[in-house]
């Protein structure tokens, strides 16, 4: 038991961040983002999944001024300098919402809801914010 | 198996923080450890002490505590989210404490499963 649990410390693991909220309105979207940070900062394999309402949060031309919090979506660009650069879109939510993957803030990877359900299957944690 | 919890619901306003710790009671006494739960956003509130409940509800902090006393669970607040909500060490409940989100991520990479309570 304790030589598999040691075993299990050696390779990262794979963690998938789910994003599934706008970016205002809750902290989540927020949160989800300095989670992300940290995992990466231990050298873990991190995947971010936007889905829902968490696609908005990767849209450009972010304005919260009139809202009084913090702009927090260049940092989606600063992801690459961490080596973070899974970034999964569902397709579905995309185009419910009007949104052309074109506009979005980074490249990322469009995948149907299918193939959403097969990478989040591969994972070792996922957290669903 | 070695368990680790997210707990990211407030106590009280949310069935998912009780969830938690049923789940952990009913864990261990299935023979499973859970070395720590972490708690994030509104979630930090449990460690607050100074709450209290009517005496004919259950006591959300004080049986985090005494689970964790009992079975040796390391209770994480993090810290970012804590300060907001003025959650600090001369508040905390016993077998709380205050660190970093890579208190969840270091639960991640040792447990066998991290289970999510909260929406």
């Amino acid at each position: 038991m304790a030589e598999a649990t040691q075993a299990k410390k050696a390779g990262p693991k794979k963690f998938a961040l789910v994003n599934r909220r706008a970016p205002h309105g809750t902290i989540y979207a927020l949160e989800a983002l300095e989670v992300v940070l940290i995992a990466a900062t231990f050298d873990q394999d991190v995947s971010l999944v936007f889905l829902d309402d968490g696609v908005y949060a990767l849209v450009k031309g972010q304005k919260t001024t009139s809202i009084e919090v913090k702009n927090f979506s260049p940092t989606f660009r600063a992801l690459d300098d961490y080596d973070i650069n899974k970034l999964y879109v569902e397709r579905e939510s995309l185009q419910r919402r009007g949104i052309d993957a074109e506009n979005l803030l980074v490249p990322v990877e469009v995948l149907d809801a299918k193939q959403i359900g097969e990478l989040l299957a591969q994972q070792d944690v996922v957290l669903s914010f | 198996m070695k368990i680790g919890i997210l707990v990211s619901a407030g106590p009280y306003t949310h069935q998912a923080n009780d969830s938690a710790y049923l789940f952990a009671r009913a864990a261990i006494a299935k023979g499973h450890t859970v070395d720590r739960v972490f708690f994030y956003h509104d979630g930090v509130n449990t460690a607050n002490r100074l709450t209290e409940p009517p005496q004919d509800d259950r006591n959300v902090t004080a049986r985090w505590s005494a689970l964790a006393a009992e079975h040796k669970i390391d209770l994480v607040v993090c810290v970012a989210a804590a300060l907001r909500r003025g959650i600090k060490d001369e508040i905390l409940a016993p077998g709380f404490r205050i660190s970093g989100l890579g208190q969840l991520i270091d639960i991640g990479m040792k447990a066998d499963r991290l289970v999510v309570f909260g929406d």
